[in-house]
This record gives C-alpha cells, sequence and structure tokens, in this order.
C-alpha cells in the first residue's frame, strides 16, 4: 500500500537511472545516514562509537572490497588479511616518511600500493578458478604477512614488529591518534565508508561491474561477446584490494591505533568472507548486514549474557557465546543460504504486495 | 515447541538485556578494578589460574582486611580470549565502571598492552603490564601511565645471560658459545631479540634466531636444525601456550640435554612442563616470583577464601607458578592503591590518581613479610622516571612433581638495558610527538 512504484512517476533517465528508484527507499537511506552522522555522534557513548561503530564500520569496507571480488566478479580469495595489512603498512610507511601528507593522500596512496599488490597477486586467477584459486590467493596471505613480520623496514625497525599509527590530520583536522577524539574519528571512517560504497555501487551497475559479473556467471560466454577476461578480473582485484587496503589502513590509524602484523592473520580473511557469505554475495547492503552480524551480535550476546547474571561465569559466557553465535550461523545458512541481504529482498517484495497479497 | 513469537520475544529479551547490561550495580565508597582475563580461547589453559590467582587474592583482602583500608574492591573480569579487539572492547566496557572509574588495567597479552596504550594514556588510566607488553614503556618520561615492572623482556634477557654465563664460569667465558633462541614469532616473542644482539657483540657468544609460528604446534624442523646443524651450549625460549610443551617435547625428541634449555617465565609453568611428561624433566625457566603454596599468604587464602566457599578455582592448583602470577598481579595493584591512598586519602581513586601510587611504589623487605610473602618475590621501588624497577629473576627447574628454586636471585645488567630503553622510548616520543616530561628525581 505505502511501498510500491505506483503513482511515482519518473520524468527523466535521470530519474529512471537512480540508485534507489522508490521514494521510500530513498526517505529511508536519508534516515538511516542522518541517524549515522547526526544522530550517533550526539547520543552514542564512547564506548559504542569506538569499540561497536569503528571496528563495524570497517568490517564493513573490507567486505565490500573482497564483495567486488568474490561476490560480483566470482573469483574466491582468502587473502583479505593479507591484503589489509599491505594497506595498514603501506600507510603507516608514508605516514612516516612523509609527516606533512595529508591523511586522505596517505589513504588513497595506500590503497592504490594495495591495488597494485592485488594486481600481482590475481594474476594466477587468469588461470586457474574455484578452490584452486582460493589455494593461490591464501599464498598471499601468508607471503605479506610474513614479509611484514619479517622485515624490520616496514615497520621502521621497532623491536617488537608493531606499528603505532602517528597522529594525522585530513584537511587540517586530526583524524588517527592520540590527539584526535573518538567522534572525530568514527565520521572520518563513516565518510570514507559512505564515499566508498557510493563508489561500489556505482561500480557494479557499469561497464566495468557488468564484466565483473559476467565473469562471475559464465566466463566463457563473457569472453565470446567479448568481454576481456583479463581487464575484468583484474580489475575486480584492484579495486577489492583498493578496498582491503584502505580498510586496512584505517583498522591500524583509526581503530586500534597500533596494530602487528598477526592481527591481520587468516582469522580476519575468514571473518570476512563469512560476512559477505552470511550477508549475500554480490550485493551492497549484504556488507553491512554481514559485518553487523559478525561483529556486533556476539558483543550484544556477551554482554546480554552479562546482564543475565553471568558475571561470576565469564568463561560459560564466552563458551555460551561461541556456541550460540555458531548455531546462528547454521540457523540464517539454512533458512536463506543467499544471505541476510536477499530476506530484505523478501521482505521488500512481500511489502509491496501488503495489505492484498494475491 | 517455542512457537515464532515466543522465539521473537526471547530474541527481543536478549538484545534489550545487552543493552542495559552496561548498567552496572550503584555502590558508592568501593573501588573498581576490572580484569581482563582469557578462561576461554587458544591460551585459556594458561589463563585461567592467572585470572584466579587475581580473583582470590581480591576476595582475600576484602574477606580479610574489609577491603584496602576499608575500600572494598570490586572487580569484573572481562574475556578477552587473547584476542585483540576484545581486549579494546573489553577495555572500553570497563573503563568508566565504579564510582571512579578503572583503577588500572592488566591487559595479560603484550598484543593488546600495545592497543591499549594510547587509549589508557589519553583516558589518563594506567596500564600494568606485569613482566609483558612494550619493554621501553618502563622510561616513565615518555609513558606516564605504562608501568612493566619487576622487570621487562629486555632485563629479564640480560638476567638468563648472567645465569647462563655464571653456570659457564663467567662472563668471559662466554665466547664463542652457541646461543639459540626459539621464540613465538610476534610482538610478544621479538621483543628480546635487540637486546641479546647487543649482548651478543658485547660478550662474543653467538645467537642464533628460530621464530615458531603462531599457535607453535610444528616445531619438527625447527628443533631438527637446532639438534643436528646448530648444536647451541644453551637454548632459551620465549613461548607461550601449547609452543612450550611442544618445544620441549621435540628438544628431547633430538636429544638436547634439558638442564641446558631455559625458558623465559612466560614458559615455565605447570601447564608447560605436564604435558611433556618425563621429556620435561630438568627444564628450566625463570620466574620473579614464588613456586608452591607454602607462604603465609596461601594459607591466609585458603583460610578466608577457599573455607568460605569462595575459592575461583580448585583448591589443590592454588600455588601454581601462574596462579601465584596472578596473586602477585593482585598484590602489587593493592599495594599501588594503597600507597595512593596515602598520597590522595582513603577514598576510591581515579585511575590517574592510581597512578600516582604507582610511581611512589615501594614494596620493601618488611612490607613483604606483612603480606605473608617473605622471599616470595624480591622489594620493589618505582618512581616517576623508572616504572620498570629492574626487578631480578631467579631460575627454577622442573623435577617431574614441581618447580625447584635453583639458582640465586639475578639483577638484570642495567647498564646495558636502561640505554636501550631511554633511545627506544625517545624515538617513540619523536615519531608521536610527544614532549617527554620531567620527573622531580631525574
Amino acid at each position: 500500500m505505502i511501498y510500491r512504484e505506483t503513482g511515482q512517476f519518473k520524468t527523466s533517465y535521470a530519474a529512471d537511472q537512480a540508485i534507489l528508484r522508490l521514494r521510500e527507499d530513498r526517505i529511508g537511506l536519508l534516515v538511516i545516514l542522518a541517524i549515522a552522522y547526526v544522530v550517533m555522534p550526539l547520543v552514542a557513548s564512547e564506548y559504542w562509537l569506538s569499540t561497536i561503530m569503528l571496528p563495524f564500520l570497517i568490517y564493513a569496507l573490507a567486505a565490500l572490497g573482497l564483495n567486488i571480488l568474490t561476490g560480483y566478479a566470482g573469483q574466491i580469495s582468502l587473502g583479505t588479511g593479507g591484503f589489509m595489512a599491505t594497506g595498514a603498512f603501506a600507510a603507516y610507511k608514508l605516514a612516516t616518511a612523509f609527516p606533512g601528507l595529508d591523511f586522505v593522500v596517505v589513504l588513497v596512496l595506500a590503497g592504490l600500493i594495495t591495488a597494485f599488490v592485488g594486481i600481482l597477486f590475481g594474476l594466477p586467477s587468469l588461470r586457474i578458478k574455484g578452490f584452486y584459486l582460493a589455494v593461490a590467493t591464501l599464498a598471499a596471505q601468508f607471503f605479506l604477512l610474513w614479509l611484514y613480520n619479517k622485515i624490520p623496514w616496514f615497520t621502521n625497525y621497532s623491536a617488537s614488529g608493531v606499528i603505532s599509527a602517528p597522529t594525522r590530520t585530513a584537511f587540517g583536522i586530526p583524524v588517527t591518534g592520540f590527539e584526535a577524539s573518538v567522534t572525530t574519528k568514527y565520521l572520518f571512517v563513516l565518510v570514507v565508508v559512505t564515499l566508498l560504497s557510493l563508489a561500489a555501487k556505482n561500480m557494479t551497475r557499469l561497464e566495468v561491474g557488468r564484466s565483473w559479473m559476467a565473469i562471475r556467471d559464465m566466463d566463457i560466454a563473457a569472453e565470446i561477446i567479448g568481454i576481456r577476461p583479463l581487464t575484468a578480473k583484474l580489475s575486480a582485484f584492484a579495486v577489492s584490494s583498493f578496498y582491503c587496503g584502505i580498510a586496512g589502513a584505517l583498522w591500524a590509524f583509526s581503530y586500534t591505533g597500533a596494530v602487528e602484523a598477526l592481527a591481520f592473520d587468516i582469522g580476519v580473511s575468514f571473518r570476512v568472507l563469512f560476512m559477505i557469505i552470511i550477508g549475500g554475495l554480490g550485493t551492497i547492503l549484504g556488507n553491512y548486514l554481514g559485518a553487523a552480524f559478525i561483529v556486533l551480535l556476539p558483543i550484544f550476546l556477551n554482554n546480554a549474557l552479562l546482564g543475565l547474571g553471568m558475571q561470576e561465569a565469564v568463561a560459560m559466557a564466552s563458551h555460551l557465546e561461541a556456541m550460540i553465535m555458531g548455531a546462528l550461523i547454521v540457523f540464517f545458512l539454512i533458512v536463506e543460504p543467499h544471505g541476510l541481504a536477499r530476506l530484505w529482498q523478501i521482505l521488500k517484495e512481500k511489502l509491496r504486495k501488503w495489505p492484498f497479497p494475491y | 515447541m517455542i512457537d515464532r513469537r515466543t522465539g521473537l520475544a526471547l530474541m527481543a529479551g536478549v538484545v534489550a538485556a545487552g543493552l542495559v547490561a552496561t548498567a552496572a550495580p550503584a555502590q558508592e565508597n568501593v573501588q573498581f578494578i576490572p580484569s581482563l582475563v582469557y578462561r576461554t580461547g587458544p591460551y585459556g589453559p594458561n589463563g585461567e589460574p592467572f585470572a584466579n590467582g587475581v580473583a582470590d587474592y581480591y576476595n582475600l583482602i576484602n574477606e580479610r582486611d574489609g577491603g584496602i583500608n576499608g575500600i572494598k574492591i570490586v572487580f569484573e573480569e572481562c574475556d578477552t580470549q587473547y584476542n585483540n579487539d576484545k581486549g579494546v572492547e573489553c577495555y572500553e566496557r570497563l573503563k568508566n565502571k565504579g564510582p571512579t572509574g578503572a583503577a588500572v588495567f592488566s591487559p595479560l597479552s603484550t598484543g593488546i598492552t600495545y592497543a591499549l596504550i594510547e587509549r589508557a594514556t589519553a583516558d589518563k588510566i594506567p596500564i600494568f603490564s606485569m613482566g609483558y607488553g612494550r619493554s621501553d614503556a618502563a622510561y616513565g618520561k615518555v609513558f606516564p601511565y605504562i608501568f612493566n615492572p619487576p622487570a621487562n623482556y629486555w632485563s629479564q634477557a640480560t638476567s638468563i645471560i648472567k645465569y647462563v654465563a655464571e653456570q659457564e664460569g663467567g662472563l668471559d667465558k662466554l665466547k664463542g658459545k652457541e646461543i639459540a633462541l626459539v621464540y613465538h614469532d610476534s610482538a610478544y616473542g621479538k621483543e628480546p631479540i635487540p637486546t641479546l644482539q647487543k649482548l651478543e657483540q658485547m660478550y662474543g657468544f653467538k645467537l642464533s634466531l628460530h621464530p615458531v609460528a603462531h599457535p607453535g604446534l610444528e616445531q619438527k624442523a625447527t628443533w631438527l636444525k637446532i639438534g643436528r646443524r646448530v648444536r647451541p651450549d644453551w637454548v632459551l625460549m620465549w613461548g607461550w601456550g601449547v609452543m612450550n610443551s611442544t618445544a620441549i617435547k621435540e628438544a628431547a625428541a633430538v636429544g638436547f640435554p634439558m638442564e641446558r634449555f631455559i625458558g623465559n617465565w612466560w614458559s615455565g609453568s605447570e601447564n608447560d612442563v605436564k604435558p611433556a611428561g618425563d621429556a620435561a624433566v630438568g627444564y628450566k625457566s625463570a620466574n620473579f616470583h614464588g613456586a608452591g603454596a607454602n607462604w603465609p599468604v596461601h594459607q591466609d587464602i585458603f583460610k578466608y577464601v577457599y573455607d568460605k566457599g569462595l575459592g575461583a578455582g580448585q583448591r589443590e592448583r592454588v600455588g601454581e607458578v601462574l596462579y601465584n602470577r596472578g596473586v602477585t598481579n593482585a598484590m602489587i595493584v593493592v599495594e599501588a592503591i594503597r600507597t595512593a591512598q596515602k598520597i590522595h586519602g582513603v577514598r576510591p581513586l581515579t585511575g590517574a590518581e592510581v597512578r600516582d601510587g604507582f610511581e611512589a611504589l615501594n614494596i620493601t623487605e618488611e612490607r613483604l613479610k606483612e603480606l605473608g610473602m617473605e622471599g616470595f618475590m624480591l622489594p620493589l621501588k618505582l618512581s616517576c622516571a623508572d616504572h620498570e624497577g629492574g626487578g631480578p629473576v631467579y631460575i627454577q627447574q622442573w623435577d617431574g612433581q614441581k618447580w625447584n628454586k635453583v639458582s640465586d636471585w639475578y639483577y638484570p645488567m642495567r647498564d646495558v638495558v636502561w640505554p636501550m630503553i631511554e633511545e627506544s622510548a625517545l624515538k617513540y616520543a619523536k615519531e608521536k610527538g610527544i614532549t617527554p616530561r620531567d620527573c622531580p628525581q631525574g
């Protein structure tokens, strides 16, 4: 009744090609953005912003990167952690070598360096597919972490191999390090994630995105209709790594402030992969849902269990948290194998017919 | 059978509980001490006795003395699973609890310590990383809120080398000796390397490095290399968790003599040697506090905590090495708060006030005797500039049943370590744009 195209006429091509063609969708997005940009900084406590929202946004960004590669271009990757580490260490080297550099420039350059590394490790994808490619990207994961752990130059010869993010400014405002307030850090990450999400959404609607999807659906057919697998696959690797690199740099600079290479171990790659599988492959919304599921739910569960009077048994609460989490993952995969984004899709279709389904 | 509506209601309940869980019970005249522990996760078996030691000591203070000078301790555990992200989450969750916020954090993990250094400094909450964490944080002029007494990894490395030298007949006899370091390939394991390299230059022994990837279950190649090719005179180990018992088993398999295999203080608990069985007999490790339940403080713990049914763990595991380390950790925290109360008055204190207590901390021989810990550890004194104290370690040896103290206490080579700490801390300060503060005692 309230959520349908009826009565919303489009009078220009621009309107017809808009990302959100329904007025209700546009209002919904604006409300979400208003909450994220205005309400959260005003209302949320420091605990919320710094330990819940920041990792959630950064993980969502990494998931977005992997989703471009795996969800849109169909190339399975287990190298996300390695690419995030590349972004983090590249940003660290840049920020310490050129202290005057604006942090936005640092981020972009770190992303570009990661994109280059991603292309290098994407080369095998031209020859191998599926699980074999997953194993090849696994090599990237282990090699890159080994490299940052082994060569002291990457950590500026820190004895422990830990890099510690210095304070850097973006447009004159400190956005990283201890001088930046949590709210600034949150807003900065939010702006980056918003812009990159918008870019990703648009990329998937452009020629490049369509070529990724063609490769994903059937590479031989795509080749026959004139899509070059080389450019399509490597551009997917480049864009994906760019996103992961920026996520890694934000992780080191905006969230923890100090990381060692091990912080981006194989576990991170798996977490991001689970996020996109649970959230929904080949969707933008799914990255946020998946990140929320994997990052936020355990924190909620833990707080809930402790709140229900388990302060005396933190070990039990941790075990229960892991068990409930595992059960929920299995439950959602059975109920909706296409991910949480698909549930939203179904809900939208139902809404269109509500209240008179036929 | 739960129908859909009940299920939804349950879910909503859980989420709502999660939202309200941050509201702590209101108690006014208490000191809140957060406790980051790991009873689960890959290192859970090691985290558990430590956490129990901490909990039992706080309960002892509450039950026997009615708190610190009458200010009861309220403590809350948060399970980090030895995971840096969870550690940060726990820190943020607990830092504002209690009437005055968190008194002090003991992150119990080198990785989490690194992640918290800047946050805690900004929040003015002291971090007490007892014998782990960032070694150069001993330099109080650059790290005003970080404390790592009684000794950091660098100091410990020099103490162990002193012991090795004594066994060989003097520091000059180290020349030409082969010393291998088997280490956990992480921030923690890499800490002693610069110090050992410095000592290598000074004393002319030959150091070889053998990193072991986390979690350390696969060490066959490492030990074949050590046992057949390198053939060192001594092997030192910076290991943690399952890596330790695996290393002991592999060392035994290549026939390396246990008497010449020395772990650091995180590689010398019952959990490390018991799984290796008879192979571990003769294995040595460093330690900075007593092993066993033979001190008066343990009798008090039995009397006031376990006999009242308040014990956190099993009675028979009281006195294990990691349990005692938990007790030591809690004891130093309590003494620091007591010292802070002398400065700021007997009331619940904020983190910044407790910091002053740490800087004025002076645990003397007499005080240790009063605490029922005479000989358990040696006196400890900190200052504004020195956040480490340069405490001594001794070497203990496993006899198949228990750990025995087999050496004297060795003070670290401060003349070697302190310039390195200063250099590293000043480099950090420069990178971060921190101006080192002045300390009255210089």
